[in-house]
């Protein structure tokens, strides 16, 4: 077992991509990511990693140099936020579609405007799109297991895809808390050399990132998908075997005494653990109350979610983004739409809450759930979510 | 589990208070788990840090809205904030003042148990500046046995280096010089 640390999570972060052995970085500072970076370009200096820190004058830059260190064959790393997710975007979506292997590190915070250092998924949800293998991690040492795990994944060859970690911004970034490391040999078995199929080399040359003519684009972005939607069977497989060497097993979706739970609540990033106490207290009532935490959330996992919810009758969803002008946050879509023409499709109320860092306590999840059993007697429609403690609503 | 809530002022360093004693109750074995409200740091204004310490994981992520303990870094805090607001009726009110405990509470007109220290005294006569986060540590040790002291030696000298030895006299100071008013 690795040493048990006590440690900033942007700083054992940081330390998980030494481990990683990673060739590159490069980043551009943003808040609240920039502890992370401001560590790396430490270690880099104090010579701890041998890397490439090159300090880019954008984000655009970061994940362009980013895609040209993958497509050679060496290990790179970023991390962003928010409007630095946004100047970067351009390339983000060119990464997956060159299917170049890399760890990016989302610190979750709020889109502007009005201008927001603090978190929210709103971030996340801008980029849903972007074909990158998406995972959510709800605390310290899931950030520091899902960096190893990422790249392991991602230049599996049989996945080739840049890996995207979502961590709460501030609520976990800036928390200092304990983080069990890995051993060496630990990362040496879980994480072999990056031998890409194809490399850059001026002796061996290759096109990358060609033109797609109408003729094949088609043809293209579908073994795209379909590649994104393959690499599942990896990603269970680097989960699997992360809790065989260390003792953490990971899911793409995480239960909490969901078994014979009557109602559900779901959640993404850091909610989760907050609310199982609240699964905790409900119990003692004792109301058939469980959790489901969406880890994967691109690929999408459509069979554990549903096979996670089984025979539940009401479904809470707790959504950290707006989805402006749709029917409901981002995730109650996602999960509304994968339960359509299940046989005994459950209830389900949406919440919107805690934008921009607003403070969701056990009291305010409690009256989510008093809320949702009122709703239910009125047999709630998509259109009804609910901002929660917003004035005025 | 104990939740803390400290106030000071950007700089005086509430924040690395929390996480001194976080990381003491962490290599203890415990779990330890500290953060700021979360904003653009000033110096001088008002800023709040949270602490909780437990046996066990801590997945509660909201605010410390119901302390145990409320820790005062400066005190003129004590007349622009409620610093009491939320401590639990047995908590216990831990600042940093020239005055005696029983002028504080007719002041304030505070219930609490009181544990006050004349931390910018001693923060100057040992640091040469009235930043008060190692002594308040001593103040709140002294209130509370959270962690043992030692515990909190290694902290300090991670963080401050060459100032650390003057950082844990005043530590230790504060945990002699405290008056407890239960």
């Amino acid at each position: 077992m690795g040493k048990r640390i006590g440690l900033e999570v942007s700083l054992s972060a940081a330390e998980a991509v030494k481990m990683a052995d990673v060739d590159c970085i490069a980043a551009y500072p943003i808040t609240p990511q920039t502890h992370i970076v401001e560590h790396l370009s430490e270690l880099v200096n104090d010579g701890e990693l041998d890397a490439e820190f090159i300090p880019v004058e954008s984000e655009h830059s970061a994940m362009s140099v980013c895609t040209g260190v993958a497509a050679v064959g060496a290990r790179a790393f970023t991390c962003t936020s928010s409007q630095g997710l946004a100047l970067m975007n351009e390339i983000v979506h060119i990464a997956a579609s060159m299917r170049l292997p890399m760890v990016m590190i989302l610190a979750n915070r709020s889109m502007s405007g009005p201008i927001s250092i603090w978190n929210d998924h709103t971030d996340v949800m801008s980029i849903r799109d972007c074909g990158w293998i998406q995972v959510f991690a709800n605390n310290g040492q899931e950030v520091f297991d899902h960096v190893l795990f990422g790249y392991r994944v991602g230049e599996s060859q049989k996945v080739m895809l840049p890996v995207m970690i979502h961590i709460d911004g501030f609520i976990l970034t800036h928390v200092i808390e304990p983080v069990e490391f890995w051993e060496t040999q630990q990362v040496e078995r879980y994480l072999p050399a990056f031998k890409p199929i194809h490399a850059l080399h001026p002796d061996r040359p290759v096109t990358m990132g060609a033109f797609g003519m109408p003729s094949m684009f088609s043809e293209v972005k579908v073994a795209q998908d379909e590649a994104l939607i393959q690499s599942k069977s990896e990603i269970m497989a680097a989960w699997n075997e992360l809790g065989d060497l260390v003792g953490r097993y990971y899911r793409p979706i995480e239960t909490y005494r969901s078994e014979d739970a009557e109602t559900l609540f779901i959640t993404q990033g850091s909610f989760g653990e907050t609310v199982s106490l609240v699964v905790d207290a409900l119990r003692d009532e004792g109301k058939r109350v469980g959790l489901l935490m969406d880890r994967l959330w691109r690929p999408f996992p459509l069979d554990e979610f549903r096979q996670a919810v089984g025979n539940a009758r009401n479904l809470i969803v707790i959504d950290r983004a707006i989805s402006y002008g749709g029917q409901g946050g981002p995730l109650a879509m996602d999960l509304r739409s994968a339960l359509y023409k299940e046989r005994n499709q459950p209830n389900i109320t949406n919440f919107i809450c805690g934008l921009a860092s607003r403070d969701v306590t056990i009291d305010d999840f409690k009256n989510m759930f008093n809320r949702s059993m009122e709703k239910i007697e009125g047999n709630p429609r998509e259109e009804d979510f609910e901002y929660y403690g917003v004035r005025g609503k | 589990m104990l939740e803390i809530r400290l106030h000071g002022r950007g700089g005086q360093g509430a924040v690395t208070s929390a996480e001194l004693l976080a990381l003491a109750a962490i290599s203890e074995g415990k779990y330890g788990q500290a953060f700021p409200s979360f904003g653009p740091e000033r110096r001088g204004a008002p800023v709040i840090a949270f602490c909780r310490i437990d046996d066990r994981q801590i997945k509660i992520r909201s605010y410390v809205n119901k302390p145990d303990i409320v820790l005062v870094l400066d005190p003129s805090i004590l007349r622009i904030a409620n610093v009491a607001e939320g401590l639990k009726e047995d908590g216990i009110l831990v600042t940093n003042t020239k005055h005696k405990a029983d002028e504080i509470r007719r002041e304030l007109n505070l219930n609490y148990k009181l544990a006050v220290v004349n931390a910018n005294r001693i923060a100057r006569e040992e640091l040469g500046l009235p930043i008060t986060n190692t002594t308040m540590l001593g103040a709140l040790l002294k209130a509370n046995a959270i962690v043992k002291p030692d515990s909190l030696i290694g902290p300090i000298r991670d963080r401050f280096g060459r100032i650390a030895e003057r950082n844990i006299k005043a530590f230790r100071r504060a945990l002699a010089e405290t008056e407890l008013a239960f």
